[in-house]
Parts: C-alpha cells; sequence; structure tokens
C-alpha cells in the first residue's frame, strides 16, 4: 500500500539536512543569536508531469495573503510567517507543540518554468503550485531527413 | 507492490493489538493547548482534513480526534520528491471532569481545528454531616 518507495521514512535523517541543522545550531550556540528564519520549513512534495511541475506544501493555519511565492528562472521560493496564538492576561499553555515564525524555503526545479503562469491555491491548509514548463524548455522533436 | 505482502502466517501479538480497517498511515496532530479563565482552547495542525472529515468525541473523560484525508493524485505526472507523507490523523487526550459537556465547539479553517471545551460552572462544594451514633 505505501510501497512506491518514495516517501521518505521517518525513521531515516537525510544526512545532508541533518549537517544544516548541525552547522544552523553550531552557529547559533557560537552567535549566541537565534536564527528567526527556518529554512527548513515547509516541506514538499513534488509531482512531475512533461508540461508542468506541482509543488505541494503543508501549511496550515497560514493567512494565504501572507504567503509569498517567487519564481526565478527555475527556482521557486515560498515565504511568509505564522503567528502563535496571542495569550491574553490569566491564559497559559499547556502544550505548545505547533511552530511558528518566519519561514523561506528555495527549490530547485527540474526545468525552467513560465513565471507569468504560475498557479498557487491554499485550500484545507495545503498549498498546491502549479509552474508549466517554459516553452523554450521544452523537449523539441528534430526530424532526421534523408537526403 | 508486491514486495510488501508477507506471504508466512503472522503471529499475534498479546494482548491482541487494536488495528484500524483502513491501511493508510495515521498521523498524530501537533496541538497547542491553552487554558483560559473559563475554557481550554486546542489548536490541532490537520492539514488536507475538512469539517467534514473531522471527528470530534468526547466519551466519559476520553477526548479524540480524527480527521481523514483523501491523499490526492494529480493524473499525467508522477510523485518524484517527497519529504512529507500523506494519511489520517488521530489524537486522544484525557480531560478534567470541569469540562462542560455539552458546550464544545469545533470550528476547522485552513486545516487548524480550533476546539473550545467550556468549563462547568463550579460545582458547589457539598458539606457532608457528620452524624453521631
Amino acid at each position: 500500500m505505501f510501497g512506491q518507495g518514495l516517501w521518505r521514512v521517518s525513521g531515516f535523517t537525510d544526512p545532508l539536512r541533518e549537517m544544516q541543522r548541525l552547522h544552523r545550531e553550531m552557529s547559533r550556540v557560537f552567535s549566541g543569536i537565534e536564527q528567526p528564519l527556518n529554512q527548513e520549513d515547509p516541506l514538499v512534495n513534488a509531482w512531475v508531469g512533461e508540461q508542468d511541475v506541482i509543488i505541494v506544501a503543508e501549511l496550515p493555519g497560514v493567512d494565504p495573503a501572507k504567503v509569498d511565492i517567487s519564481v526565478v528562472g527555475d527556482t521557486l521560493t515560498i515565504s511568509g510567517s505564522r503567528e502563535a496564538v496571542p495569550l491574553k492576561e490569566g491564559e497559559s499553555y499547556h502544550r505548545q507543540e505547533r511552530s511558528y515564525g518566519r519561514f523561506s524555503r528555495s527549490l530547485q526545479l527540474p526545468f525552467h518554468v513560465e513565471a507569468g503562469k504560475v498557479e498557487a491555491k491554499y485550500e484545507r491548509g495545503i498549498l498546491k503550485i502549479v509552474l508549466p514548463r517554459a516553452e523554450a524548455d521544452k523537449p523539441r522533436k528534430i526530424e532526421v531527413k534523408s537526403e | 507492490m508486491d514486495s510488501n505482502i508477507d506471504y508466512q502466517k503472522k503471529p499475534a501479538q498479546t494482548p491482541v493489538e487494536t488495528e484500524r480497517t483502513r491501511n493508510r498511515r495515521v498521523f498524530v496532530p501537533k496541538v497547542d493547548i491553552i487554558e483560559t479563565k473559563d475554557a481550554m482552547v486546542m489548536f490541532a495542525d490537520i492539514p488536507g482534513a475538512d469539517e467534514k472529515s473531522v471527528e470530534v468525541t468526547l466519551e466519559k473523560n476520553i477526548l479524540t480526534i480524527t480527521g481523514k484525508v483523501v491523499p490526492q493524485e494529480y493524473a499525467g505526472r508522477s510523485p518524484v520528491y517527497a519529504e512529507y507523507a500523506t494519511g489520517d490523523y488521530e489524537r486522544a487526550f484525557t480531560v478534567s471532569d470541569e469540562v462542560d459537556r455539552d458546550r464544545i465547539e469545533a470550528i476547522v479553517k485552513n486545516g487548524v481545528l480550533k476546539l473550545t471545551l467550556h468549563k462547568a460552572p463550579y460545582a458547589e462544594a457539598k458539606k457532608i454531616a457528620v452524624r453521631m451514633e
């Protein structure tokens, strides 16, 4: 059922990601300044077709107006912020597990995209971005002529 | 696909573990729980679920949240890269007797479930008279 072989099993950690996390953690410890920007958030899934690429990300509880999506060449950047629930006088947290703060994620796409035709939809906390492949980047069939 | 099928009989565990009938992944949603003066407010991240697929039940003092998510498929495209998996959500909490059972509000918006559990008006302390035999 789950045997598509593409899902990253949660028990395994991507060594690169782990290195990046360590690096960030080290620089945080030595600089004494908390890095306010989360660059691994949101997590994404990518679906690639011949004509376009679909990027899906889970972003629950985000104001869609505050999500920025930009495309330059073959790089897609998703950034925005998630605000914590403000506490009033006399209120206290029993649990706080959800993450807050600014996030910015850049991804390299498999091909150049038509920046003007990119469409994004936010529904049920899921952001879906459809990026059509640039006309100039589409594979061209070359006919072989015989003399 | 076939590599998943185990042809050997599987020994049962004792005590027998209950399983879900649907073979789908289940995740524990992340929650924030805030106690206010007259209520407990819970926020749960359940991206992919909506008001139709979320169920909240309170049985005895166990509050259970479930959310079903239909996996998305995009025809003509293949999933080349995945950082997260899709599945249902389930989580249960024990709540105190203070909760007013008839006044529980649940709202789902943008993949976040907001649950407000009002506290029951403070029950008057009962004084028990002690008699002498």
